[in-house]
């Protein structure tokens, strides 16, 4: 029975029933083994399946979903053929799942320890005692600080990066033989995610434990798993060794994931640079900040001194961790957050603190976009609609003029004029990120400050979202503030970078040459976190530990 | 079934998500009924509702008086057709006035927010804090009844609620970045509550409409059985219920029937709100 895998899937086909009442496949014939000690990748873009695969292995599907074919094999257990009661026993012992979002996953109500060894305690694997000791030993194999104690703290009192390695030990304290960790790392930092990433390979390697990995990063799978699955809506595209998948795919879709992160190096626009010319925003001493002010100082002060120039149709990246205060500079230069000190000059005008204060035209001037298409777009309005007002509004456009120039915006961010009569709810991610762009290019702008607008979007959608910058940068002479956590595509599309930590900016650089010229200690942290497409890249990552213990916030 | 595949759909009530259940569907006969009852009701009284026709007093349901007679020898059901236009006329007039001047109030105190919302909420909250049959009671006790007087109470004592409501969830919309973009484009207080946050919040504000509504009948009711509501020779449902009290030991149709005019009004709008299509149920 040696030869035997550890776990087995054959054609594996779950269903959903929609709001409308009609059945979709959303897993189409799925077969794939997992050998004893060996983890697997599962790669693929949102609504490509792989969680639902995941969680399949648990016999678990969510609300309106059910496997409709298929067997699933653990070890002895058939999962697909199991009662629910039986289906319950194995979880957290033969296999055990570490979510997403572990501080979603935690009770902040109760203790770490407790809901650590809660699994032994169900099924009745360890007294008390001894559970507490095992999940000390694992907090120290996790690399967590203080393990001795960690435990008696609640959920909110450490980190996130600690958190999701408290999540990985409540998974593998019931000693399971397959854990499936669901995009474990997404929500983190870079600088975190690299001791998440090493913390869970070394606790693997250790117990000889199999894996499932899920997850839309290559260059994250690549650092941890053996074996690649590539999906794509329900069904396997190509499945190979990690070093396969990497250097010879064969399959086109795994070409096409593999090229959007190869960064097309950005060509600069090729406008007249002199000293002379104005730039198109200038920030000087900005200060701003959070909470009730006292002495003309807010409270929680955000963003200290901060001064910077952009030239018209040059492009400036600004990159930092979260709470670094990058999205801050986004809403105080565009004055959702009035600043308590300094300036903002666009094209040469000082702008007033406040919304209220700006006029009409100097709002126009630069416009913002945000983050989560979702959350963007009025969900009870039309595209159309959508698109009409800020025409409306800054130009006083309406009737044929106005719907002409709405299926003109449709046209220049590439999307079908039929879709104005659509509401956002009814479009993908991707388009819905077009039509706030749209929305951003209707007031004729000559500054878009795009807050993480690739952030939320699969890695295909958020390439193709950058080329489209790029075209509309190259046509309507647009200057574009970008802000981001992911440094390959500020590579992508920026001239300048500026490194933003704790609300300062520490260091500014140009795009092309960020690694070689980066000289201040935390911008060279965050430039080597970033994960290599080298599934070699964190067994021989050295970084320097007081670094680390500096700015890294675990 | 196959879905069209024409561009050009025209949509059932049942494609667009319009369509809702049985006990909705039910809730919805009835609130219709009263409704036509409201408005038709006097040309469908087989006798004046003030005039005598009867020399016995509480009398049976015969084919003559179809629900009886009153404690005055009055036909039973001209007077509940009488009193369908005050009691439905009086709750609808003072459940708007008191929701549109909450939500309105509701979602600029969301929108401006900082002392103007802090003052209002402080202030309709000490309002919400009086008994509102009791201020009823001391409103038209000072001023008298009349029927303005009773639409200005009664939409009073449900604004603060209706305020809450709104605020409550024009404060979450106010927060989506669909609102931020709106205002960096610069646009002021009264675009924003009305095209950016009310389509968002009108879901649950029209349910909220429903449950309001009922409770404003309620409370007609009891001002009119304590004698402060619709003054007689006219008569609201809780009037009736108020004069023919005495009828209660005979079990006689003049206090059932008024009664189950009451009840089965707002029950039915209790089962239609709660059965509302999804689609204007989930809206936000």
């Amino acid at each position: 029975m040696s030869n035997q895998p550890l776990v087995s899937i054959r054609d594996l086909k779950i269903g959903a029933t929609t709001d409308a009442g009609r059945r979709v496949e959303i897993i189409r014939g799925v077969s794939f083994d997992i050998q004893p000690g060996e983890i697997v990748a599962l790669i693929g873009e949102s609504g490509s399946g792989k969680t639902t695969i995941a969680l399949s292995l648990m016999g678990h599907t969510r609300t309106g979903c059910g496997i409709d074919a298929g067997t699933i094999r653990i070890d002895q257990h058939d999962v697909t053929a199991m009662s629910e009661a039986k289906r319950a026993r194995i979880r957290g012992t033969e296999v055990s799942y570490v979510p997403q979002s572990a501080a979603a996953a935690f009770n902040p109500s109760q203790r770490i320890i407790d809901q650590v060894i809660e699994v032994t305690a169900i099924h009745k694997l360890l007294d008390r005692d001894a559970a507490e000791k095992k999940a000390v030993e694992l907090f120290r194999a996790l690399a967590l600080p203080n393990p001795d104690t960690i435990g008696a703290r609640y959920p909110h009192q450490v980190s996130g990066g600690q958190l999701q390695r408290l999540s990985a030990a409540m998974a593998l304290i019931g000693d399971p033989k397959l854990v499936i960790f669901d995009e474990p790392t997404t929500a983190l930092d870079v600088t975190t995610q690299i001791e998440v990433l090493r913390a869970f390979r070394s606790v693997m390697e250790k117990g000889g434990m199999a894996g499932v990995y899920v997850s839309h990063d290559l260059a994250v799978v690549a650092q941890i798993a053996d074996r690649i699955i590539v999906l794509k809506s329900g069904e396997i595209q190509e499945e190979g060794t990690a070093q396969q998948i990497l250097d010879a795919p064969t399959h086109p879709y795994t070409r096409e994931l593999l090229a959007a992160f190869e960064p097309v190096p950005h060509v600069p626009l090729d406008v007249p640079q002199d000293a002379s010319r104005q730039p198109i925003l200038e920030v000087r001493n900005l200060s701003a900040g959070y909470g009730p002010v006292r002495n003309g100082e807010p409270a929680a002060k955000i963003l200290k001194d901060i001064n910077f120039r952009l030239q018209p149709g040059k492009n400036l990246g600004v990159i930092g961790e979260s709470g670094s205060g990058k999205s801050t500079l986004a809403r105080a230069i565009s004055g959702i957050l009035p600043p308590y000190q300094g300036e903002v000059v666009v094209n040469g005008v000082v702008q007033e603190p406040s919304l209220a204060q700006r006029s009409k035209e100097q709002l126009r001037h630069a416009q913002i976009v945000f983050q989560l298409p979702d959350t963007a777009l009025n969900p009870a309005q039309p595209i159309g609609a959508i698109l009409a007002r800020p025409l409306r509004f800054y130009h006083n456009m309406r009737g044929a003029a106005c719907e002409a120039r709405v299926i003109e915006l449709l046209d220049m961010v590439q999307l079908p004029a039929a879709l104005r009569h659509r509401l956002p709810g009814e479009l993908s991610g991707g388009q819905k990120q077009r039509v706030n762009l749209a929305r951003a290019l209707a007031a004729d702008p000559k500054l878009i400050l795009c807050d993480e607008i690739t952030s939320a979007l699969d890695t295909v959608v958020g390439a193709a979202i950058i080329e489209l910058l790029k075209e509309l940068q190259r046509e309507l002479e647009l200057s574009y503030m970008f802000i981001s956590h992911d440094l390959s595509t500020v590579e992508a599309i920026c001239d300048d970078v500026l490194v933003m930590y704790k609300g300062e900016v520490v260091e500014a650089l140009p795009a092309a040459r960020m690694s070689e010229d980066a000289r201040h200690p935390y911008s060279r942290l965050l430039v080597s976190s970033v994960p290599k497409l080298d599934t070699g890249w964190l067994a021989g990552l050295e970084q320097d530990p007081e670094l680390i213990a500096r700015f890294a916030n675990r | 079934m196959k879905p069209t595949t024409s561009p050009f759909r025209f949509m059932s009530p049942r494609q667009m998500g319009y369509s809702f259940n049985w006990v909705g569907r039910i809730g919805l006969a009835v609130i219709v009924f009263w409704a036509l009852v409201a408005i038709f009701g006097p040309m469908l009284q087989p006798y004046s509702p003030g005039e005598i026709v009867d020399w016995d007093y509480f009398g049976p349901m015969t084919h003559q008086y179809l629900l009886g007679t009153d404690y005055l020898g009055r036909d039973v059901l001209s007077r509940i057709l009488m009193g369908a236009r005050y009691t439905v006329g009086i709750a609808l007039v003072s459940v708007f006035l008191a929701c549109a001047g909450g939500v309105v109030l509701g979602m600029v105190a969301a929108v401006i927010g900082g002392w103007f919302d802090m003052i209002l909420s402080r202030l309709l909250d000490a309002f919400n804090g009086i008994p509102s049959l009791l201020f009823g009671l001391v409103v038209v006790a000072a001023v008298g009844s009349s029927i303005p007087v009773l639409v200005m109470t009664l939409a009073a004592i449900y604004l603060p609620g209706a305020y809450r409501f709104a605020r409550a969830l024009a404060v979450n919309v106010n927060t989506m970045d669909f609102v931020t973009v709106a205002r960096a484009r610069g646009e002021k207080t009264p675009y924003l509550i009305l095209r950016e946050i009310f389509p968002n919040i009108l879901g649950p504000v029209l349910a909220d409409l429903g449950l309001r509504f009922v409770f404003i009948v309620l409370v007609l009711s009891g001002l009119s059985f304590l004698g402060l509501g619709v003054q007689p020779p006219y008569a609201d449902w809780g009037a009736l219920v108020r004069e023919n009290i005495g009828a209660l030991s005979f079990g006689a149709p003049a206090i059932i029937f008024p009664s189950v005019a009451i009840a089965s009004l707002t029950i039915s709008v209790n089962m239609f709100i709660d059965n509302l299509p999804t689609k204007i149920r989930d809206r936000s």
